[in-house]
C-alpha cells in the first residue's frame, strides 16, 4: 500500500510515496513517456512483470518470442519514432539473449534502455541459478550500464539511463536490477536527468571551424555531400534539404542516412558504399571538397582508405569527437549537433548550382541504368529478380511505406530500389549486419507508428533466424507486411563464393520449409509467388490488406547484387558486372 | 605525426565507479594493445580517480584510443604523454635471504650504490625497496638476481605532467 509522505517542508509539491523497487521501475518508465515495451518474463524479473500487470493500462508490454526479438523490436520502435526503445528480460539466458540487439543498437547509434533482472545481491558471484555477469558481458557493447542492488537507487539510475541513451550520439544502456532491489521498498520521487558530471553529450561548436567549412564549400568547384544517420537523429532533415538546395551540391547517403530526403530529390544522387550507386562512389574520387555530415566513414562506405577521396579536402560535421580522423583525415572538423550546425551554416553559404558537376552524376547514372538498373527492374531472365518486388512495392506504397530489412542481398536491393518520401523510412541493421533483425524490428516500427505502412523484407536465411516473431505479430495483431525474397540460398555469401571462392558453395544452399504453411500456422494470411505475371497482383493484395500479410516471392537462385566494390578495392574501382 | 611505436602514458580522470576499469581495459583489448603497466589512485580532486596506463603504441593510434576512452560516460578527460613530458617513478620490492647479506658482501655495496632502502630485516629475509625510473629498478634486479631473489615485484608507473592538466576548470565548465 502506498503511503504518501511529504519529505521536504520547503517544497511542499515534492511528494514521495513508499513503493517497491519493481513498481518504481515501471513508474520510471511511465515518467519517461514509455508506452510500449518489449520483453520476456522469467524468475529474476517477475516482480517487475507483476507491476506491469497492474500498470497495463499505462504501459503495453509486448511478449516477444525470444529476447533477441525484443531488442530488435525496441530498435524498430526507436528508429521510426526517435524515442527510446525499451526491452526487458530476466537474468542469465534472458539477459545474454539481449546482447545481439544491444550490439546492433550500439553500432547503429539507436537509443535503447534494456532492463534485466538479476539474482538476489547476496547470491552475486556464487554461480546461482540463472546468474550471469551481464554488466561485464554487455560493457563493450553499451553506451553505459549499471547494476542496481538497492531499491533507493532505482529512480536516479533509470533517469540517468534514459538521459544517456537519448542524448548526444544515442546508444543502448543496460540496467541490471537484483531481485532484492526489486522487492525492497523505497520512497519514490522522480526527477528527470539532464546532466551527468563527466559526460559531455554535445561538444561545443567552434565557430571558426564552421566559418572555415563555409569558405571551403563556397570555393568548391566539385563538392560532394555524404550524409549519414546523424541528419535523421538530430532531426536536421529540413535544414539539410535547404543546405543542398541553396548550395546546389549533389548529396549521397550511407545506408543509415537513407530517406532523410526523398529519393526523388534532384540533388539526391544515391547510396555510397559497397553496393551503392555508381556515380557517387566513382565521383568520391573526383570531388574537390567532400562534406561528410553525421556519418562515420565505415569501411563498407570507403573501401580501401589509402585511395579514398585523397584529392579532396574533407569537412566532417560530427557529434562524436572520437569519429574525427578515426578513418579519414579531416581538413575541417565541425563538432556538435548536425541540426544546430547546419542551421548556422545555411546563411553562410553562397547560392550555387554546380550544373556541369551535377551532369557528371547523371551521365554515370545513365551508365549504371544501362548496365545494372534496367536489368534489375525489367529483366529478360526467367526468374523474378529482387528489384522487381521493390518496384511493385513502390507502385503500391507511392514511396510512403517504411521499409524494414534484414541483412544480405535483399537488403542492398531494397536500399537501392525502394523509394522513400518520408524520413525514418529505412530501418535496417547497418553496422552490425544482424541477420534476423528485420522481422522483429518491423513489429516495433509498426507498433510505434501504426498509421504508417510497414513492410518487412527478408531473405530466406535471416527470416528463419527470428521467424518465431510471427507469434508476436499474431498475438499483437500487428499489421506488418512480411515479404520473404526466397532464393533458397544465403545469397550474399553465395555471391562472394561465386566471385571469390570459385563457386564453392559451402553451406549456403538452404533446403527451406513451406513458409506459407508456417505463416498460416500463426493464422497470418499468406501467399507464395513463383511467376512474374503473378507478382504485381500479389503485392497489391498484400499492401491492401488491413491485417498482417505474408508474401513469399521465389526469386532467381543465383542473382547477384551489382554494382560492387570488392573488399580491398577503391570506391572508384566499383564494378558494374 | 610519428607512425613509430613508443611508450606513452594514458592518464584518465574519471568517476570512481565499479566496472569502469573493465570498460576502459576492453578498449585496449579490442585493439590488441598490451598494457605495460597500470596504476589507479585518487587524483588531486576529491571523488575523481586517476588511471595511468603505460602502452607501447604509435601516436596516431594513441590519439584514437584517447577518443574512445573520453567517449565513455564516466570518463572526465583522458590525455596521452610521452615519457619526456612527464615526471614519473616506479617502485620495486626485493625479498632476499638474510644470510646472503653476510655470505655475499657485494650485496651491501649494491644496496649502497643503488640507493635502495631496506624496509625490513629478520633472521630469514630482508626486503629492499627501490624507487626511480624503470631502468634503475631493472638494473638493481639484474645485479641482485645473480645471488637469488626470493620475491620481486614492480609497481605500475605513476606520473605527474610537466604541463598543467586543468581538470577542475573542465569540471566546472561541464557543470555550468
Amino acid at each position: 500500500m502506498a503511503t504518501q509522505t511529504i519529505t521536504n517542508k520547503e517544497t511542499l509539491t515534492k511528494v514521495t510515496e513508499t513503493i517497491s523497487g519493481s513498481e518504481a521501475i515501471v513508474r520510471c518508465l511511465i515518467e519517461e513517456g514509455t508506452e510500449i515495451i518489449y520483453g520476456y518474463p522469467g524468475g529474476a524479473i517477475m516482480p517487475v512483470y507483476d507491476e506491469l500487470f497492474k500498470y497495463q493500462d499505462k504501459i503495453h508490454h509486448v511478449l516477444s518470442r525470444h529476447e533477441q526479438g525484443a531488442t530488435h523490436s525496441a530498435q524498430g520502435y526507436a528508429r521510426i519514432s526517435g524515442k527510446v526503445g525499451v526491452a526487458i528480460a530476466t537474468s542469465g539466458p534472458g539477459a545474454t539473449n539481449l546482447i545481439t540487439g544491444i550490439a546492433d543498437a550500439q553500432i547503429d547509434s539507436t537509443p535503447m534502455v534494456c532492463i534485466t533482472g538479476q539474482v538476489f545481491s547476496h547470491l552475486l558471484g556464487s554461480d546461482a541459478f540463472q546468474e550471469t555477469d551481464i554488466v561485464g558481458i554487455s560493457t563493450p557493447v553499451t553506451k553505459w550500464n549499471c547494476q542496481v542492488t538497492k531499491a533507493e537507487d532505482i529512480p536516479a539510475v533509470m533517469a540517468k539511463a534514459f538521459f544517456i541513451a537519448k542524448s548526444g550520439r544515442p546508444g543502448p544502456v543496460l540496467v541490471d536490477v537484483t531481485k532484492d532491489a526489486q522487492l525492497e521498498k523505497l520512497d519514490f520521487s522522480y526527477e528527470k536527468c539532464t546532466k551527468v558530471r563527466s559526460y559531455n553529450p554535445i561538444p561545443k561548436t567552434d565557430l571558426a571551424s564552421l566559418e572555415a567549412a563555409a569558405r571551403l564549400i563556397n570555393s568548391a568547384k566539385k563538392p560532394l555531400i555524404v550524409w549519414g544517420q546523424g541528419v535523421i537523429l538530430s532531426q536536421a532533415e529540413e535544414v539539410f534539404k535547404s543546405v543542398i538546395e541553396k548550395s546546389g551540391i549533389p548529396a549521397a547517403w550511407t545506408i543509415l542516412g537513407a530517406s532523410a530526403i526523398p529519393t526523388s530529390h534532384p540533388l539526391n544522387v544515391g547510396m555510397v558504399g559497397m553496393h551503392g550507386n555508381y556515380a557517387p562512389n566513382k565521383l568520391t574520387n573526383e570531388c574537390d571538397v567532400l562534406i561528410a555530415i553525421g556519418m562515420r566513414f565505415d569501411d563498407r562506405v570507403t573501401g580501401t582508405l589509402s585511395t579514398y577521396a585523397k584529392q579532396a579536402k574533407v569537412i566532417h560535421f560530427e557529434i562524436d569527437p572520437a569519429e574525427i580522423d578515426k578513418n579519414v583525415k579531416t581538413d575541417v572538423a565541425v563538432l556538435g549537433d548536425a541540426k544546430a550546425n547546419l542551421d548556422s551554416l545555411l546563411p553562410l553559404l553562397n547560392e550555387n548550382t554546380h550544373a556541369d558537376w551535377c551532369n557528371k552524376f547523371t551521365e554515370l547514372y545513365n551508365i549504371e541504368y544501362d548496365k545494372v538498373i534496367k536489368h534489375d527492374l525489367y529483366p529478360s531472365t526467367k526468374g523474378i529478380r529482387m528489384a522487381e518486388v521493390l518496384k511493385e512495392i513502390n507502385i503500391q506504397s507511392k514511396g510512403n511505406a517504411a521499409i524494414v530489412t534484414d541483412v544480405g542481398q535483399h537488403q542492398m536491393i531494397a536500399c537501392r530500389y525502394a523509394e522513400f518520401n518520408k524520413t525514418k523510412s529505412n530501418i535496417t541493421s547497418g553496422g552490425l549486419g544482424t541477420m534476423g533483425f528485420g522481422l522483429p524490428a518491423a513489429i516495433g516500427a509498426k507498433m510505434a507508428a501504426p498509421e504508417r505502412e510497414v513492410v518487412s523484407i527478408s531473405g530466406d536465411g535471416g527470416y528463419q533466424m527470428t521467424i518465431q516473431e510471427l507469434g508476436t505479430i499474431f498475438q499483437q495483431k500487428a499489421a506488418v507486411k512480411v515479404v520473404v525474397l526466397n532464393n533458397d540460398f544465403l545469397g550474399m555469401v553465395r555471391q562472394w563464393q561465386e566471385l571469390f571462392f570459385d563457386k564453392r558453395y559451402a553451406s549456403t544452399e538452404m533446403i527451406n520449409p513451406n513458409f506459407v504453411a508456417i505463416a498460416e500456422g500463426y493464422y497470418i494470411k499468406a501467399k507464395k509467388v513463383t511467376k512474374r505475371e503473378e507478382l504485381a497482383d500479389a503485392v497489391a493484395e498484400m499492401m491492401a490488406s488491413k491485417e498482417a500479410y505474408f508474401l513469399e516471392v521465389c526469386v532467381e537462385k543465383e542473382g547477384n547484387v551489382f554494382p560492387m566494390i570488392p573488399t580491398g578495392a577503391s570506391v572508384s574501382d566499383i564494378r558494374l558486372e | 605525426m610519428s607512425s613509430e611505436k613508443k611508450l606513452y602514458t594514458v592518464s584518465i580522470y574519471s568517476e570512481n565507479n565499479i566496472g569502469l576499469l573493465n570498460r576502459i581495459s576492453a578498449i585496449f583489448q579490442r585493439r590488441h594493445i598490451n598494457i605495460e603497466s597500470l596504476n589507479i589512485s585518487p587524483s588531486e580532486i576529491e571523488g575523481v580517480s586517476k588511471f595511468i596506463f603505460v602502452v607501447n603504441m604509435t601516436e596516431d593510434n594513441v590519439k584514437k584510443i584517447i577518443g574512445q576512452i573520453e567517449k565513455q560516460v564516466e570518463v572526465i578527460k583522458a590525455y596521452y604523454h610521452d615519457l619526456d613530458e612527464i615526471i614519473y617513478q616506479i617502485s620495486g620490492l626485493f625479498k632476499i635471504k638474510s644470510e646472503l647479506l653476510f655470505e655475499e658482501p657485494q650485496i651491501q655495496n649494491i644496496i649502497k650504490e643503488s640507493y635502495a632502502r631496506i624496509v625490513t630485516v629478520n633472521k630469514d629475509f630482508f626486503v629492499l625497496e627501490k624507487s626511480g625510473r624503470k631502468e634503475e629498478v631493472v638494473a638493481l634486479y639484474d645485479k641482485l638476481s645473480a645471488f637469488g631473489i626470493m620475491q620481486y615485484t614492480r609497481s605500475g608507473l605513476i606520473s605527474v605532467t610537466k604541463e598543467e592538466m586543468k581538470i577542475s576548470t573542465l569540471l566546472e565548465t561541464y557543470n555550468n
